[in-house]
């Protein structure tokens, strides 16, 4: 009996120091997570003021403002949202509601999970290829958001995909008893049902490529530019990689601006992640179903 | 007989057909590109010379052969902490947490996820770079461990992410018959649900550290950018180049059609071939034909 006793002892304890365990590890992978959100704030926050965020760079950038790449940024992710949000939701309700299951079908999904792994310079690579140099767009705001919305599309069809398969079947099947079509189904009822989580999936994928670095490189990315672009076949700046710059490329740089600049592009990819956040739980406490 | 659907919708339809099989042709235009660009390099440098340790493309050498290393010694660094962390951190999610704490810890987790490479580079070069050289008396932090660190924490959240989604589907019945044969839940998670989620969590590790081979910014921005073989003891703790950190800080100087601009796109090519293997053998494990005992009880 007292053998027992001890055994279920040394279970316990063993539990106690294995549970005590995963919690270190998961508190030593989460804690950095806080602690960089908060220093970041912390040394980027004196840097930002009204100048800095609407004036242009002096003095080789060591002083000034960072407009010309909050502007760029904000153009790119815009350009990327043009190509992306309707050629991935097209994309999901097509396998959503429309692919039979066959052998295409399977095949765009190897694609899509293709596209989800190449790696973000690649499509730097293919970007310079196809658009900068055979469609001769040149390095532009054009050539970079199509680069990046092909590298953002496999996230917005993933998501927007698994937003429609939400939606009860029942839904479908009352629609079309109906004398509905197959696309004023979709249309009417789980478009406005399933809008919620495609807004999120849009959002997270927006996030990656505002934050992106590598697929803009050699496709649209300026150095510095004395004038904003004056169109979409313009380069631009942009905070991913005027970040870069700043923090590589130019010798003496004040660690202050640097800080302030990563609190920008830190803020601009924090705020979209949030907004998606919210849509998704409100959307959820809200559900018909 | 069926009606024929008003002409609009059929448009609509072929729209989103096409937006459906849009996936397929990006692929296969991103495989043309990089080998109309991309396979003139072998026939302007001979294999043998591609396969040489040394990288100095203005005298045209162009071995790859350190940058295949740099990128393997860094993304194994890599792995060596994220696994841990990440199927660590999954498990404590999924099966130890109380329910106010992983509302807490798996939104962390997505703002990880969030952090601009760049971003990590940069604190990379501020903060673990120096902290590192410090606490190891090296010579200088921006080393293969200090990328090692930085993908790490790019690897992470995929593994946590994809790593719970597998425990969470585990079903209940399972750990319950676990306990009521009187196995304690800290048994029940390495007899039982680990176990049954196996192919889960492999399939995390897969993508979560298979995708940092991919990583550019964050590792060449404190990886030193020293294309020299890794093979000394000492390598983690010394500079080296990734092929992702070659690409990128060399192709913005060549000249468009040069051998050299070639050889950047043929690193291109094996870095798209690396992805492809690690997508096949991750897809492979899901679509595993499940042993009969799984079956039977699931």
């Amino acid at each position: 009996m007292s053998s027992g006793r001890t055994n279920s002892e040394t279970k316990r304890i063993t539990q106690q120091v294995g549970f005590g365990l995963l919690g270190f590890i998961a508190t030593l992978t989460v804690l950095p997570i806080i602690v960089v959100v908060g220093y970041m704030i912390q040394k980027g926050a004196p840097a930002i003021s009204w100048e800095f965020i609407s004036g242009f760079p002096a003095d080789g950038m060591r002083a000034g403002g960072i407009l010309p790449a909050i502007l760029g940024t904000l153009y790119l992710t815009l350009g990327t949202a043009v190509f992306s949000v309707p050629l991935g939701i097209g994309a999901a309700i097509y396998l959503a509601e429309y692919a039979p299951e066959n052998g295409w079908t399977r095949a765009i999904r190897v694609a899509i999970t293709n596209l989800a792994g190449i790696p973000s310079v690649v499509y730097g690579l293919f970007g310079l290829g196809i658009f900068v140099l055979f469609l001769k767009l040149g390095t532009s705001i054009l050539a970079a958001s199509l680069t990046l919305s092909i590298m953002t599309l496999p996230v917005i069809i993933s998501t927007s995909e698994e937003a429609l398969r939400a939606v009860p079947n029942s839904f479908r099947v009352v629609s079309t008893s109906l004398g509905a079509t197959r696309w004023q189904t979709v249309r009417r009822i789980i478009l406005p049902q399933s809008l919620p989580g495609i807004i999120t999936g849009v959002i997270l994928g927006l996030e990656r490529a505002a934050g992106e670095t590598a697929p803009i490189l050699f496709t649209g990315a300026a150095f510095f530019l004395p004038n904003l672009p004056g169109s979409p076949l313009d380069a631009t700046m942009a905070l991913p990689y005027h970040l870069f710059v700043i923090s590589t490329q130019v010798p003496g740089m004040p660690v202050q601006i640097q800080y302030g600049t990563a609190l920008v592009l830190l803020s601009f990819v924090l705020v979209m992640n949030i907004i998606a956040s919210v849509i998704r739980s409100r959307a959820r406490a809200r559900r018909l179903w | 007989m069926k009606e024929q659907a008003p002409l609009p919708e059929r448009i609509i339809t072929r729209g989103i057909q096409a937006a459906g099989y849009s996936s397929i042709l990006f692929v296969l235009l991103i495989l043309y590109f990089l080998i109309s660009e991309g396979a003139p390099a072998v026939f302007e440098v001979p294999l043998k010379d591609l396969l040489t340790v040394r990288w100095y493309p203005i005298e045209a050498y162009f071995g790859i052969l350190p940058l295949l290393l740099g990128s393997l010694i860094v993304t194994l660094g890599a792995a060596l902490i994220a696994i841990p962390a990440g199927v660590g951190t999954a498990v404590f999610i999924s099966e130890v947490a109380p329910g106010w704490m992983k509302e807490i810890l798996k939104p962390l987790v997505e703002v990880l996820a969030g952090f601009p490479s760049v971003m990590l580079g940069f604190l990379g070069i501020l903060i673990v770079s120096p902290g590192l050289r410090q606490a190891l008396r090296l010579p200088t932090g921006l080393t293969a461990l200090t990328g090692s660190l930085l993908l790490a924490g790019i690897a992470i959240p995929t593994i946590v992410s994809i790593a719970e989604d597998a425990l969470n589907n585990v079903p209940r019945a399972y750990r319950e018959a676990s306990w009521a044969v009187g196995a304690t839940r800290w048994q029940t998670i390495w007899g039982v649900t680990l176990p049954a989620a196996r192919s889960g969590v492999l399939m995390a590790v897969i993508l979560g550290v298979g995708r940092s081979i991919g990583e550019t910014m964050a590792v060449m921005m404190v990886t030193g950018n020293a294309p020299v073989m890794p093979l000394k003891w000492n390598a983690l703790f010394s500079p080296i180049r990734t092929m992702t950190a070659t690409i990128a800080s060399e192709m913005g100087e060549v000249a468009t059609g040069s051998t050299h601009y070639h050889v950047l796109f043929l690193i291109g090519i094996i870095l798209f071939l690396i992805s492809l293997a690690v997508n096949i053998t991750a897809t492979m494990i899901v679509f595993r034909r499940p042993k009969r005992s799984e079956r039977i009880l699931s």
